[in-house]
């Protein structure tokens, strides 16, 4: 009796130890889809902004759709044109595939990058790319929802830009799908984009 | 159908006499130091080559200056600034990618060049910002600026205007 008594005290944190991995077991495992609804990865939102045709533009205004978002500016010498420039090719190249997703550019420089200059800007690149400004408050709100980082560096005539140069890839209810970015092969970034058309 | 032939058995011919010369003139040149497009310029100890920029957006008051410079002499040099013909000023920056985020520096009092050394300017690195440009830069463009350092003084150098898509590797040329 006296030693059963002193097996119970181990036996029972043995057990609950047990439980507790199975169920820690449990609910890491079965999580091999990313966009099940259990494991929704907290970046994105809703935001209100302001297109490149100067009419406002909330993110219900892309529901029903998968997006790739982005997020960027105006003087900004080399990632934000290349990444506009090879989204351009990338959606010439799904052909009709393209019209099933939307590709979204927003400014984190609400100060210089009107919707005027965004809409001259995106001339440049594929008439479908839509284009976002707002006020400071807007885009800093926007960039919160979604973990972009930006933030302003002087230099010695005005000022550059530090951000997060990810494309974020939503699903059409404007879940967090996948990311990619510029530095990524062409192939990968395409084969991301198709699987976003088909599965998103 | 025999004009449509011997137009076409023309063009075939052209273009293999070009293919089968064109690389001649361009080895000659090259030799004989004649100047091109994105020349080989050499100020003292620094040699400057392949200066290039990148093609621009509507709209867009910034671009990128890319070219590598190498120091054959024994003493160190410094790249101070420099000008271009589309742009208010000038400015040396690094760039950098931490942990996705997308960071640019201005490189303060200049851009070293030790003696021996080749130092690469180019997309993802260190750069020339062409800043306020006066209008967008379109592929094919040869312009002409200038580089200036502290020792060995101003340079003349020309950059090739490359397609939006320009990476470091050189692209085809081709004529319009």
């Amino acid at each position: 009796m006296v030693v059963r008594r002193s097996l119970l005290l181990p036996l029972l944190v043995f057990l609950t130890a047990a439980i507790f991995l199975l169920a820690t077991l449990l609910l890491v495992l079965p999580d091999p889809k990313p966009s099940g609804s259990a494991s929704r990865v907290p970046i994105g939102g809703p935001f209100q902004l302001t297109s490149q045709e100067g009419k406002p533009f909330s993110s219900d205004s892309l529901k029903g759709k998968p997006f790739a978002i982005f997020f960027g500016f105006t003087h900004c010498p080399e990632v934000c044109p290349t990444t506009l420039y090879d989204l351009t090719q990338d959606l010439t190249t799904m052909g009709k595939d393209a019209d099933k997703l939307n590709v979204v550019f927003v400014t984190i420089d609400p100060e210089q990058d009107t919707p005027d200059l965004m809409k001259t800007y995106l001339s440049s690149f594929d008439p479908r790319i839509i284009g976002l400004s707002g006020t400071p408050d807007q885009i800093a709100a926007t960039a919160k929802a979604y973990k972009v980082f930006y933030e302003k560096v002087p230099t010695d005539s005005g000022y550059t830009m530090n951000h997060t140069a990810t494309i974020f890839l939503m699903d059409s209810k404007g879940d967090f799908y996948g990311s990619s970015n510029f530095q990524e092969p062409q192939e990968t970034r395409r084969q991301k984009l198709q699987n976003l058309v088909k599965n998103g | 159908m025999k004009l449509s032939f011997s137009a076409g058995a023309l063009a075939a011919l052209t273009l293999m006499a070009v293919s089968a010369l064109a690389p001649v003139p361009f080895e000659t040149a090259k030799a004989a130091g004649l100047p091109s497009p994105s020349a080989t310029v050499k100020i003292g100890d620094l040699t400057i080559e392949q200066p290039w920029s990148r093609a621009t957006p509507g709209g867009a008051k910034v671009g990128g200056g890319y070219l590598r410079i190498t120091n054959t002499g024994k003493e160190p040099d410094r790249l101070v600034g420099g000008s271009f013909p589309l742009a208010e000023r000038v400015e040396i920056h690094e760039m950098s990618m931490v942990d996705n985020v997308m960071r640019m520096k201005p490189v303060d009092g200049g851009l070293d060049i030790a003696p021996g050394a080749s130092v690469e300017l180019k997309p993802g690195g260190y750069h020339l910002m062409f800043m306020d440009l006066k209008e967008p830069l379109k592929d094919g463009q040869s312009l002409k600026g200038t580089l200036v350092f502290e020792k060995a003084g101003t340079v003349e150098v020309t950059y090739t205007v490359r397609g939006m898509g320009g990476q470091e590797t050189a692209p085809m040329q081709h004529k319009h």
